[in-house]
């Protein structure tokens, strides 16, 4: 089986990540429950006729996909895989409305043609006159994780050279309301300081779009390679690190092997004992990092942890305002990402310097 | 009928979502397809629903648009001479 590697990144998050030459050199500070991507200039990248017709969570992720591309010095791609929980919320939303509002009657056709969750990866497709596979797994928490398992089975196999993976999550207004209402957001305005103390329930919410080429060849440009994924839908608290040893195993490493460990804590008093009992427990003498404090929550902001990672492992430096804990590693070469999203949907992705 | 044309503009650039384009810009007699807004057949199709919905007109061919939607100009005629609100 060949090896996998992710050659590019892009991100654009609630804080300026659009930029691949920074390394969040210059922090956002939000004092909020719900917080929005950065927006890049979308002119820059997206034809204006184009554009028009596409709404945030489309505008970010196509312009993700191309500073991705870009960077991994390629055109095209063996196959486009996107993950996202929501999809294209505000398309839905406005297509949904319409439907109450007239009466069902005088529905037009744009909002509904956006509205789908492959939208993202089809217009990327188009863009660049893509027709090879294309395919979007929606599946909450792991939508992404789902994505980058499929992209690395087909490169493994040598179906595919080049596959770009992302993940997409855009704001409704709507929804939101709806997730305030169940107390999925948190009650109060909490600083990006203040998201570990938090005592209250819930998360503070966010969109943003983080995209990937990964190979089964290193080019110049990689960042790391893509080692091993895993997902699962429910795991007990309790379960949890014996899960995480099962998965090292798998991979010939033990906890010790692991430098640095990305941590998904987003602050909610009901959820973060899964991490904390990690914390505390099997990886007590491993470094720790976290990033939810500064791109809020998402069913696939778990990317952006990936995106944390691989540019810890390219850049061999961890900012300051992601350490969750004292220890620090000299050099990084093996890093585990573990997210949930209230209790279910886990992910472990496992990265090793390239 | 000028105060029907620029109602028309503004909905044309508001609901097709035209960014950069103003009421200003757009000519009575420009053409809307192809080298004049550029619009597509998506756009038709918006637009027979706008007629629909603000002028109560209904068009029973589709294909009856291709002449309507010519220009803003053209528009305003056909919807001063069949609208019933």
């Amino acid at each position: 089986m060949k090896k996998v590697y992710i050659n590019s990144i892009a991100s654009i998050s609630p804080q300026k990540t659009y930029d691949n030459s920074r390394f969040l050199d210059e922090i956002i500070n939000y004092n909020d429950t719900v917080i929005f991507a950065q927006d890049p200039d979308y002119k820059q990248y997206i034809p204006p006729a184009a554009a028009r017709r596409m709404a945030k969570g489309i505008k970010m992720g196509v312009v993700a996909s191309k500073i991705a591309m870009d960077e991994a010095g390629i055109e095209t791609v063996d196959a486009i895989i996107t993950g996202t929980g929501m999809g294209c919320m505000i398309d839905s939303e406005k297509f949904v409305s319409a439907i109450i509002d007239n009466n069902e009657q005088y529905l037009t056709p744009t909002s509904f043609i956006q509205s789908t969750h492959n939208t993202v990866a089809g217009q990327i497709a188009l863009g660049m006159e893509c027709k090879a596979y294309n395919f979007t797994y929606v599946h909450s928490a792991i939508s992404v994780e789902s994505a980058l398992l499929d992209a690395k089975m087909q490169l493994e196999n040598d179906e595919a050279e080049h596959i770009l993976v992302g993940g997409v999550e855009e704001l409704g207004e709507h929804t939101t309301k709806v997730h305030r209402a169940i107390n999925h957001i948190k009650p109060e305005a909490v600083t990006i300081s203040g998201v570990l103390d938090s005592k209250t329930e819930g998360a503070v919410f966010s969109e943003g779009a983080n995209f990937f080429v990964v190979s089964n060849e290193k080019t110049k440009s990689c960042y790391a390679e893509l080692v091993a994924v895993e997902t699962f839908n429910t795991l007990q608290k309790e379960k949890v690190s014996e899960a995480i040893e099962n998965f090292l195993k798998e991979n010939n490493l033990k906890i010790d092997d692991i430098d640095l460990v990305v941590f998904g804590n987003n602050g909610d008093v009901d959820f973060d004992g899964y991490y904390n009992k990690l914390s505390e427990g099997i990886f007590s003498k491993t470094q720790q990092v976290f990033y939810k404090h500064l791109v809020g929550e998402n069913n696939t902001v778990s990317a952006f942890g990936v995106w944390l990672a691989s540019k810890i492992l390219k850049t061999q430096a961890v900012p300051e305002i992601v350490k969750l804990n004292e220890i620090n590693t000299s050099e990084f070469k093996t890093v585990l990402c573990y997210n949930q999203y209230r209790g279910q949907n886990h992910s472990l992705v496992l990265l090793r310097k390239c | 009928m000028s105060e029907l044309k620029e109602e028309l503009k503004g909905k044309i650039i508001e609901q097709l979502n035209l960014e950069d384009v103003s009421v200003a810009d757009i000519a009575d007699d420009d053409a809307l397809f192809g080298d004049g807004l550029g619009l597509d057949s998506i756009d038709a199709l918006e637009l027979i629903v706008m007629l629909d919905k603000d002028y109560g007109i209904r068009l029973s061919d589709p294909k009856e648009g291709k002449k309507i939607f010519e220009s803003v100009q053209v528009m305003a005629d056909y919807i001063q001479e069949h609208r019933t609100k």
